[in-house]
């Protein structure tokens, strides 16, 4: 059996997302998504588009949906906030809607700036009808990532992968 | 400078068997329904900021397709940064076609910045456009036409048109899921490709 540190969850993520024909990763860049987004950008059959704010891959993923292609929104918790109003467009119009989050402000977090937004990130997808799965363990990522995708493109309904502070380690971000 | 209506058929009236059509809560809405129904037509009523994002993606889902789309001059100022998402993908499929009446004419006809110093084919030229355009006088529309269909993208045509109040026209349904499920259906069906 691997031990924790030998399981590599950013490929167990990059397998489920090539298991599920998702080919087009929007994202505004966090650490904790790096090197899987260094991944999908070394493939010629996927797409990697860097948004200036989070809710443009909200509603890119749902003209791409409508244009037959599947994708996923990589972002920091504190990105969340900036999806409230976009997130109706997918509720309305029952497109899936898939999102994997980093989260921040929470196990171990030394910028109190990250508090706020990464307290009511759950509570923010909750209100906009996004269903929460989360990941506190590396072994945990690649199945929640992929129940989360069945269950967003099976019934047409938003989810999000919450990836926890505990699990993403503080070695990721500076010491403060 | 244009009456909306008129400038929107004349846009629309014979368009190309792959032009797919988006556009902008509220008045640009109003102005593509105006015309008359159309399958590959997907018209915004909410999620104000979302157009453009929308018909990227879309434009990179369908490279066979013309993807139009048409934006007012709030919708396009509430989400400027996604001109620059745009200009970086750069999908040669999408026209941007902006209706720049400097106001926002449902709210009470407050106006908006492009009545002040701000001029939205400047920032979509920034931003890196391959092609851009800003129409003020009312010309014969015959080479707008050409662009918008056929130009190589992504262009971006600001238009000024008269900020007038008109009456509501409304798309197909008022159901996103049901707007949705038609027009995702007219997108993907290979018979129109």
């Amino acid at each position: 059996m691997k031990s924790q540190k030998d399981i590599d969850w950013h490929q167990d993520i990059f397998d489920v997302l090539e298991r599920q024909g998702i080919d087009l990763i929007a994202h505004v860049p966090d650490a904790g998504h790096a090197p899987l987004i260094r991944k999908c950008d070394a493939r010629n059959d996927m797409d990697v588009v860097t948004l200036t704010t989070e809710e443009e891959g909200v509603g890119l993923l749902c003209g791409a949906w409508a244009g037959g292609r599947k994708g996923v929104l990589l972002m920091q918790s504190s990105g969340v906030g900036n999806c409230i109003n976009a997130l109706a467009l997918p509720v309305i119009c029952r497109v899936p809607f898939l999102s994997i989050i980093s989260m921040r402000g929470e196990w171990g977090e030394f910028i109190p700036w990250q508090v706020p937004m990464g307290r009511g990130t759950p509570k923010v997808l909750e209100a906009m009808e996004v269903s929460v799965f989360r990941a506190d363990a590396k072994e945990k990522v690649g199945e929640t990532v992929n129940a989360a995708g069945q269950f967003a493109f099976n019934t047409r309904r938003s989810a999000a992968v919450l990836l926890s502070q505990e699990m993403l380690g503080a070695k990721q971000f500076k010491e403060g | 400078m244009f009456q909306r209506r008129a400038l929107v058929e004349s846009l629309l009236e014979h368009r190309p068997a792959n032009m797919v059509v988006v556009s902008s809560l509220g008045n640009p809405t109003w102005d593509v329904a105006s015309v008359g129904d159309h399958p590959l037509n997907f018209n915004f009523i909410g999620a104000m900021g979302q157009a453009g994002p929308f018909a990227l993606g879309l434009a990179m889902a369908r490279p066979e397709k013309r993807i139009v789309l048409f934006a007012g001059d709030g919708e396009l100022l509430m989400s400027l940064g996604v001109l620059a998402t745009i200009a970086n993908q750069a999908p040669a499929n999408l026209a941007v076609v902006a209706l720049d009446n400097e106001a926002y004419v449902e709210t009470g006809s407050q106006p908006t910045a492009t009545a002040g110093p701000t001029d939205l084919e400047a920032v979509a030229r920034a931003c890196g456009f391959v092609q851009t355009r800003s129409v003020v006088e009312e010309l014969p529309l015959d080479d707008i036409r050409d662009m918008v269909w056929q130009g190589e993208g992504p262009l971006f045509v600001n238009i000024k048109i008269v900020a007038e109040t008109l009456p509501l026209v409304f798309p197909y349904s008022f159901d996103g899921a049901t707007a949705m499920n038609r027009f995702r259906g007219a997108v993907n069906d290979s018979e129109t490709h």
